[in-house]
């Protein structure tokens, strides 16, 4: 009965094993083989060593990818506390807004920001009706980031709500009750208790930032290279796909040790923020 | 109004989502008093706990704490503090920051917190567990921390809400004697609520029974259950027999077609009223002894006693005896004067008190998870 059940269960699973095999363990197999082989398959470290001249945009993936982060933490903090505070109709509304935009083509979003942003777009064209501006947007660092908040922020505002919402209130009484007021409230347990809503809103908001390659190409108008930009030119370009798999190898190690050092701080709770 | 009142509510009324929870409810409690609001879910006694908190403002009337209305004074502002049903522990907090987290507000010095919350953890027997995690904690424990939680602060009022509800039955008997000792070693006024009519009985100086938002009776354990005001308080401290009855003159009282010696008086000649026996005041006889007679229909053994239901002229009484009658059998009943207790007609007059449809009536105590009331 035993071996029978687990014979069944096994079955079961093997689709999914098998999925996982070939597009999840294949794929970062070859990254790791291209990364450490030449054009001829033999291996070699020079692709490694090659990286020191993306340095700097290495370091400008990973600031852009913080601040970022950061600019949307400081959004969809307040935002969710507040929206979780609001009725029922009043969060049902803003949760469909805020998922409205999803719904729509990553690309044709990231369009209409340059339409937007463009010195003589829409922006500066109202601006400049009212006797201001005109100011140089597009193709800037700030665009670029901005891109990256407009696009990622539902991805930290969402598992914020969540477990904000399921925040047991009596706790927050109990707090009241002795003798804190709102900010002690919220400062002393409100945020504690949301702090794996939180760690997995920066996991979702930071690692695609740092790896992005569409906004900046589109919003910096190439001036703002990021690590993902690079990547693509090595596969779709210059089809140097072993400095593209070890370009891909390092971003990967580096967001593994920034999501590392990030869940050291919050590593004592139970987790259970992963929601959507 | 008596002295050292440190608590009054004044014509409270309140009504939440279109329901009316509190009927101008007035009600003084004294300083250092042990107080049990107790009644059915839904009666009002939370949302009265609720308000003396300061976490719903009544729609109309007053709270006055020492002479001083508080009406607006939000909760942290208030000398009073909350058990909460489910403790609601901060679980991202250990034991001793969990205690101390009323006087880290109070922004107390390091060395005296760490002095007062030994000091607390050791009133509760929980010595030791400073650096113990929330969720590791059995029920008991969990509660024993809530307590040292609100006790800390050296509260005037402590206000418990069912703070028993969700323990056993045999951890429920502990820390009701404990929270007695406790109360009375500090002298803090408890206002507790409770749904259980025992831990009412066996806790308080004065037991509030409500009803549908209003305040049915107030008065000692010992009043409550020996002279309930009308037949809701009578059945729900304790079994009753609620039998109709007719005063035929002072002390003299008419029902199930007997006339019976009683102890009360002041009724009107021949007013209609309700009488109270309660099972273990009738003492079993021989049929030809007793005041009425009937046959027994169901017998019960409870350990300490029998239950017996006896059907008398159509009318079932439960009887508490300790020698056993065997079902079918002619029993007598007889009845002292001190054991009827005279009640006025009442808006809960007929509801309750007949056993016809008795049968093995929940205790309470085994669904400690009982719903919520707001």
């Amino acid at each position: 009965m035993q071996q029978r059940s687990s014979l069944k269960a096994r079955l079961i699973a093997s689709p999914y094993v098998a999925w996982s095999a070939l597009f999840i363990v294949a794929p970062m197999f070859f990254v790791v083989y291209y990364a450490f082989t030449d054009a001829a398959g033999a291996f070699t470290l020079a692709n490694i060593k090659a990286l020191s001249n993306y340095t700097e945009i290495f370091v400008r993936s990973i600031t852009f990818g913080l601040i970022a982060t950061v600019i949307c933490l400081l959004i969809a903090y307040p935002f969710a506390y507040i929206l979780s505070q609001s009725g029922a109709n009043v969060q049902r509304t803003m949760i469909l807004l805020i998922m409205l935009p999803m719904w729509m083509n990553f690309l044709i979003r990231t369009y209409s920001w340059m339409a937007l942003l463009q010195d003589t777009g829409l922006i500066n064209a109202i601006l400049g009706k009212l006797g201001i501006g005109p100011f140089h947007m597009i193709n800037t660092g700030g665009a670029v980031i901005l891109g990256m908040i407009y696009n990622f922020l539902p991805y930290m505002i969402l598992p914020i709500y969540s477990i904000l919402t399921k925040l047991d209130r009596s706790l927050i009484e109990a707090a009241e009750d002795l003798g804190s007021n709102r900010f002690n409230v919220i400062k002393k347990v409100v945020i504690p208790l949301s702090m794996p809503g939180v760690v997995s809103g920066i996991t979702m908001v930071f690692v695609p930032s740092v790896s992005t390659f569409y906004i900046s190409q589109k919003l910096g108008g190439g001036a703002f290279d990021l690590i993902g930009d690079t990547i693509e030119r090595q596969f779709q370009q210059a089809y140097n796909y072993n400095l593209g798999a070890s370009l891909s190898l390092v971003l990967m190690v580096l967001i593994l040790v920034c999501m590392a050092v990030m869940h050291r701080f919050t590593d004592n709770d139970e987790g259970g923020g992963m929601v959507i | 109004m008596e002295k050292n009142v440190v608590i009054d509510l004044k014509n409270i009324s309140i009504s939440l989502g279109g329901n009316e929870i509190l009927k101008n409810l007035n009600l003084y409690i004294r300083d250092k008093e042990f107080i049990t609001l107790l009644g059915p879910s839904g009666c009002g006694k939370t949302t009265t706990l609720r308000i003396i908190a300061g976490f719903v403002q009544p729609d109309s009337g007053d709270i006055i704490f020492e002479n001083k209305k508080i009406n607006g004074v939000p909760p942290h502002k208030r000398q009073v503090n909350t058990i909460f049903q489910r403790y609601a522990l901060f679980s991202h907090l250990n034991v001793f920051e969990n205690v101390a987290f009323g006087l880290r507000i109070k922004k107390l010095p390091e060395e005296q917190i760490k002095q007062q919350v030994e000091e607390m953890l050791d009133l509760v027997n929980l010595k030791g567990f400073n650096k113990r995690n929330i969720n590791s904690l059995s029920g008991g424990q969990q509660q024993r921390v809530a307590i040292a939680r609100a006790l800390v602060v050296k509260p005037r009022i402590l206000l418990l809400d069912e703070p028993l509800g969700a323990l056993d039955l045999k951890l429920r008997k502990d820390m009701q004697v404990e929270l007695k000792n406790i109360q009375q070693s500090l002298g803090i006024t408890f206002i507790y609520v409770t749904h259980d009519q025992e831990e009412a009985l066996s806790m308080s100086d004065t037991i509030v029974v409500m009803d549908n938002g209003i305040i049915q009776q107030i008065g000692t354990p010992l009043d409550v259950y020996n002279e309930p005001k009308n037949a809701f308080v009578a059945d729900f401290i304790g079994e009753s027999n609620i039998l109709d009855g007719i005063m035929r003159k002072d002390r003299l009282v008419e029902f199930s077609g007997h006339r019976f010696v009683c102890l009360d008086e002041g009724f009107a000649l021949n007013e209609a009223v309700d009488v109270v026996v309660r099972p273990e005041d009738v003492d079993v006889v021989t049929p030809d002894k007793g005041m009425l007679k009937g046959v027994v229909t169901s017998v019960t053994f409870k350990g300490v006693h029998f239950e017996i239901i006896v059907d008398i002229g159509g009318f079932k009484w439960m009887i508490q005896t300790t020698d056993f009658q065997p079902e079918g059998s002619v029993i007598g009943l007889y009845i002292e004067p001190d054991a009827i207790h005279i009640m006025k007609k009442s808006e809960y007059s007929g509801l309750y008190g007949d056993f016809s449809s008795f049968s093995e009536e929940f205790d309470e105590l085994s669904e400690p998870n009982e719903s919520e009331e707001e």
